[in-house]
């Protein structure tokens, strides 16, 4: 077992749980919650993978993923911006929605053949520096270095531009945003329609590059929803999305790596004497969530820190709110 | 302002004398009023789920007709119905209670896995003999099943209540853990010849059948209605009885309205909190243990097609009333039942997922009225 190939492997891993949760990170900044993220994520998988199959083109697959799930995600943002209704039985009912829809999609392609891959490659000189090197830059899917660009870009969107700050303001108060003339059903819709697209990204890197094929619902097998949880263990912050989800790609791949070797730690290993004890491991990413949760949630109370301030609630323009 | 440039200027040109506007709704609605946009929501849901049944090339007429026939064309068919509905019934009265406390319990699935378990423990373990009476075996089974659905309600609930971990996340994360947990024993503890699956539970461990007093009243001959059933019409009421006619239910109502009166007229939230998780999850638990011991009667992996997931569509189209779950648990029931023989498999899925797309976006009808106004009147 060698930990360098084991975080290079979780870094590749954990790209798809990263553009996942930088999308749900931008929708509810902007105060809409979306539940549906799984869901949206089986959308993008299946349309990548098929798409990719019928044209011999990743690419082509890639682009129509990210289009599929952002127009997916607009059921969401019509129910719950235009219609008002409760967003959580909304973005549940996107999840189920995408489910059934990409698993009739996706009938009989999981024997469909191989598909033509998104590229890796290294980078000269980065992949040279020992440890890290070769963990961040060496022989990783094209995905993974536009997962290193997106994040600080998502940061300082966020954070020192102007449309930027609108995003922030339309879900901390959307009522003064609005009445500083920010159009905040616009923007909502829009940053939703983000979530989408990043979220059918994750589908299509999933399917076409970290674990290729489509494996029906278990393509995904809850990592919308770890998203949904990174979300809140990062305060909303994306660099702090990113290494959470780093971290969770190792720690999936590290379930997977430690059954391998007769020895762990100079003991004999039990998991390789005992596979079945590797039920146990598969526990630990979703047990982890909730631990992950838990640290979260503690310490919103203690910094004071916490959700934008208007997440989950309908903006009614000219009515009293927050 | 547009118009009115356009009418200077082309005088002739009439507009559209009708337009719509939408107006919040200051009365409430008559009684009849959410049935019947509910139901217009599932005819709705089933026209569009048609409309991809026939994009995926099939014949959405014929798929429904096939539906019906299988899960109501005759008196074998619909008990096979009611056995469909019998966990679902369980699970979306544990989906409604909490969602009734704005609670959203995610995990049913996960609580009838283990519901499952803790029944199948007793048998497997085992915790009893196999020549135990049906008598003592049967409430053995059930309250095991209901301890283990309540222990995996507790943990998301005290969470909750002691962390203010988001309960959607963690009850679904336990989902995925009790589904690896249940693996885990068929896999390597109770696993019969090596197969994934335990070995068939004694005959005085099952649940009794309709079709078990076909010898004195012939026509249950074949019928496989089981036990459960009464445990679902029973949990109905109970449920029933409990949000509406006893004071427990009066705070989970109260906490569901209105979480801030609540806390000022000093209801204790966090204990409510756990109590109401574990009432679900015992419900949820109780629906797996009823359906291992009346269906399976052996504990093996595939034992749900996803009733907890259906059971939160269950609750929400019942607006979270008990006797109305029983009810639209019976038309999924049938939907699960004849979606089985359906290609692409899906389908089922998929139509549940419009249903619950449609109903939320129809709620909507209830706040707001659209009205049709002739431009005259407006001006």
């Amino acid at each position: 077992m060698n930990f360098v190939i084991i975080l290079q492997a979780g870094v590749a891993s954990g790209t798809a749980l990263l553009f996942a949760t930088l999308g749900e990170l931008l929708a509810e900044r902007s105060g809409v919650l979306n539940l549906g993220v799984e869901g949206m994520m089986l959308i993008g998988a299946v349309s990548a993978y098929s798409i990719a199959l019928a044209t011999g083109d990743p690419w082509i697959g890639v682009l129509v993923a990210m289009l599929v799930a952002g127009i997916f995600s607009q059921i969401h943002a019509f129910i719950a911006i235009t219609l008002q209704a409760d967003q959580v039985v909304s973005g549940l009912a996107l999840t189920f929605l995408g489910a059934g829809v990409s698993v009739v999609l996706g009938e009989g392609l999981s024997k469909a053949g191989a598909v033509s891959l998104l590229p890796s490659f290294s980078i000269p000189l980065l992949s040279q520096i020992p440890i890290l090197g070769p963990i961040f830059f060496m022989d990783q899917s094209v995905m993974v270095y536009l997962g290193y660009l997106l994040m600080p870009l998502t940061w300082y969107y966020l954070n020192r531009t102007r449309p930027g700050m609108h995003l922030r303001a339309v879900g901390e108060q959307p009522a003064a945003a609005d009445s500083l003339g920010i159009n905040v059903y616009a923007l909502r819709y829009f940053y939703v329609f983000i979530g989408g697209i990043l979220a059918g990204l994750a589908g299509a890197t999933i399917s076409l590059a970290i674990s290729p094929g489509w494996f029906s619902e278990l393509t995904t097998a809850g990592q919308g929803w770890i998203a949904i949880g990174l979300v809140i263990f990062a305060q909303w912050d994306p660099i702090r999305a990113a290494v959470g989800s780093y971290a969770f790609g190792a720690l999936r791949r590290l379930v997977l790596d430690i059954q391998g070797p007769t020895m762990l730690l100079g003991l004999r290993n039990p998991f390789y004497y005992n596979p079945y004890l590797g039920f146990f491991l598969q526990m630990l990413p979703y047990a982890f969530t909730i631990i992950v949760l838990v640290i979260g949630s503690r310490e919103a109370v203690r910094k004071r820190l916490g959700a934008p301030a208007a997440l989950g609630l309908p903006f009614i323009r000219g009515e009293r709110g927050l | 302002m547009s118009d009115s440039l356009s009418s200077t200027h082309a005088p002739t040109r009439r507009r559209f004398p009708y337009s719509i506007r939408i107006e919040p709704r200051l009365k409430e609605p008559p009684r009849w009023y959410p049935f019947a946009i509910s139901i217009g929501a599932i005819v709705l849901a089933l026209m569009a789920g048609g409309v991809i049944i026939f994009l995926a090339g099939g014949d959405p007429l014929r798929s429904y007709v096939h539906i019906a026939k299988a899960s109501f064309g005759s008196l074998g068919v619909f008990s096979d119905t009611i056995v469909k509905a019998t966990p679902l019934i369980l699970v979306g009265l544990a989906c409604a209670i909490a969602f009734r406390m704005r609670l959203w319990n995610i995990g049913a699935e996960g609580q009838f896995f283990l519901g499952a378990f803790g029944a199948s423990a007793v048998v497997l373990t085992p915790l009893l003999p196999p020549d135990t009476s049906p008598w003592i075996f049967i409430p053995a089974m059930m309250l095991a099943g209901i301890l283990a659905g309540a222990l995996w309600g507790f943990i998301p609930g005290y969470l909750k209540a002691r962390f203010n971990v988001n309960e959607i996340i963690s009850t679904l994360m336990m989902n995925y853990i009790a589904v690896a947990w249940n693996n885990f024993f068929i896999y390597a503890v109770w696993s019969e010849g090596g197969f994934q699956m335990s070995h068939v539970f004694p005959k005085s461990a099952w649940l009794p059948r309709l079709a078990d007093y076909a010898k004195e009243i012939p026509i249950f001959r074949g019928l496989t209605t089981h036990l459960g059933l009464l445990m679902g019409l029973g949990a109905a009421v109970v449920v029933w009885f409990v949000l509406y006619r006893s004071r427990w239910g009066y705070e989970i109502r109260l906490i569901g309205d209105n979480p801030n009166a609540a806390r000022y007229a000093g209801l204790n939230i966090t204990r409510n909190v756990v109590l109401v998780m574990m009432f679900s999850g015992a419900l949820a638990g109780l629906a797996g243990m009823s359906e291992i011991t009346g269906v399976v009667h052996r504990l093996q992996g595939s034992i749900s097609p996803g009733y907890g997931f259906t059971g939160i569509i269950i609750a929400w189209l019942a607006k979270l009333n008990p006797f109305a779950v029983v009810l639209v648990s019976v038309f999924f029931g049938a939907l699960i039942l004849a979606g089985r023989e359906i290609q692409p498999s899906g389908i089922p899925k998929m139509i549940q997922g419009i249903i619950l797309v449609c109903l939320i976006a129809s709620d909507f009808l209830l706040r707001y009225r659209i009205r049709i106004v002739r431009q005259a009147e407006e001006a």
